[in-house]
């Protein structure tokens, strides 16, 4: 399945936090790294969208969006610091 | 009950199909007026959604085409076989009709002239359209930052905006370079083959340069150029990278 990156969910990122968040570093609970949201590997194909973490693989974020609701799980990032 | 509007929160808005452009067999203009668009920067895009008369709705991402500087709004969508929603906006849609979109969206694979230069821009297929969108504004600016284009695609004919890039490319400080990897003209002058180590040695500003680099277009080639642009010496921060789905190149 083809890759995309953190782009691609950014219109949904933005209705959930108010801003858009593609210049929010995050860091990978799973291995220390830090990134940019929009240099997550994503992957829209899932029921879903499911963001990666582009060091280690583990998962990041998933995110639903069902008619005008997103549910978005994030806990997989140790921090998310705004530009 | 009517939900309290968020600070930021993007809106669907209706715009207007004022025209529809053929750029190639599989790709369109679609130029919109859009009533309540609060402008957007160079390199954002736009969530498009179509809902069935059932109530089914799909969405999808497109790369703003147009310079903030531009009339209209316009969206460039190449139809995919498999897609859902780029056949009908590419085949279907037609001058005056209504499309529903919200945006501008995103922050990262933007330009503007604060940012500087020199640039340097590569596009896979359809992935030259936000890169469209920088050059024009640049453009409209008057911007003296000097820019470096590399665009691949598989045949000449599949080349989008190749006039208007050609006619770019005879301004100060542009300069712009065509690959073909599939099929060239006997006479084609331009390079020929996948873009690699070679021909982004050849084209690229030197890291000593410090060039600002956005690359988009479909993750492989995405993917094989950011690393061969950091192997060459540039640092990632200035890389900045955007996937497409499938397409061309």
């Amino acid at each position: 399945m083809q890759a995309l990156d953190g782009n691609a969910i950014a219109g949904d990122l933005h209705e959930v936090f108010g801003t858009d968040m593609t210049m929010t570093a995050g860091t990978c609970a799973h291995c220390g790294a830090t990134m940019l949201i929009a240099e997550l590997v994503v992957y829209t194909r899932a029921p879903g969208a499911v963001g990666r973490c582009r060091s280690c693989g583990g998962v990041l974020m998933v995110l639903v969006a069902i008619h005008d609701t997103v549910r978005l799980d994030h806990q997989s990032f140790r921090l998310l610091d705004p530009p | 009950m009517a939900r309290a509007a968020l600070p930021g929160r993007l809106k669907w808005l209706q715009g207007s199909v004022v025209e529809v452009i053929d750029e190639t067999q599989r790709t369109k203009s679609i130029v919109l007026e859009l009533p309540g668009w609060p402008g957007h920067r160079a390199g954002q895009h736009v969530d498009v959604r179509l809902t069935a008369e059932d109530g089914y709705q799909a969405q999808r991402s497109y790369s703003i085409a147009s310079a903030p500087e531009d009339g209209y709004l316009v969206l460039t969508v190449e139809e995919l076989d498999d897609g859902e929603v780029s056949p009908y906006l590419a085949g279907e849609l037609r001058a005056g009709d209504e499309l529903e979109l919200r945006g501008p969206i995103g922050g990262y694979f933007v330009w503007e002239q604060s940012l500087g230069g020199p640039l340097l821009l590569i596009a896979g297929g359809s992935g030259i359209v936000p890169l469209r969108a920088i050059l024009r504004h640049r453009a409209a600016t008057d911007g003296t930052v000097p820019v470096r284009l590399l665009y691949s695609s598989r045949s000449l004919d599949e080349v989008i905006y190749h006039a208007e890039l050609t006619r770019l490319g005879t301004d100060d400080g542009v300069d712009i370079s065509f690959t073909l990897t599939r099929d060239w003209p006997q006479d084609w002058q331009g390079h020929r083959g996948r873009i690699d180590r070679r021909l982004l040695e050849e084209i690229a500003w030197p890291p000593d340069q410090q060039p600002l680099v956005y690359v988009c277009g479909p993750s492989g080639l995405v993917e094989a150029t950011a690393n061969t642009l950091v192997q060459i010496g540039h640092p990632p921060g200035r890389v900045k990278t955007e996937r497409f789905g499938p397409t061309g190149t």
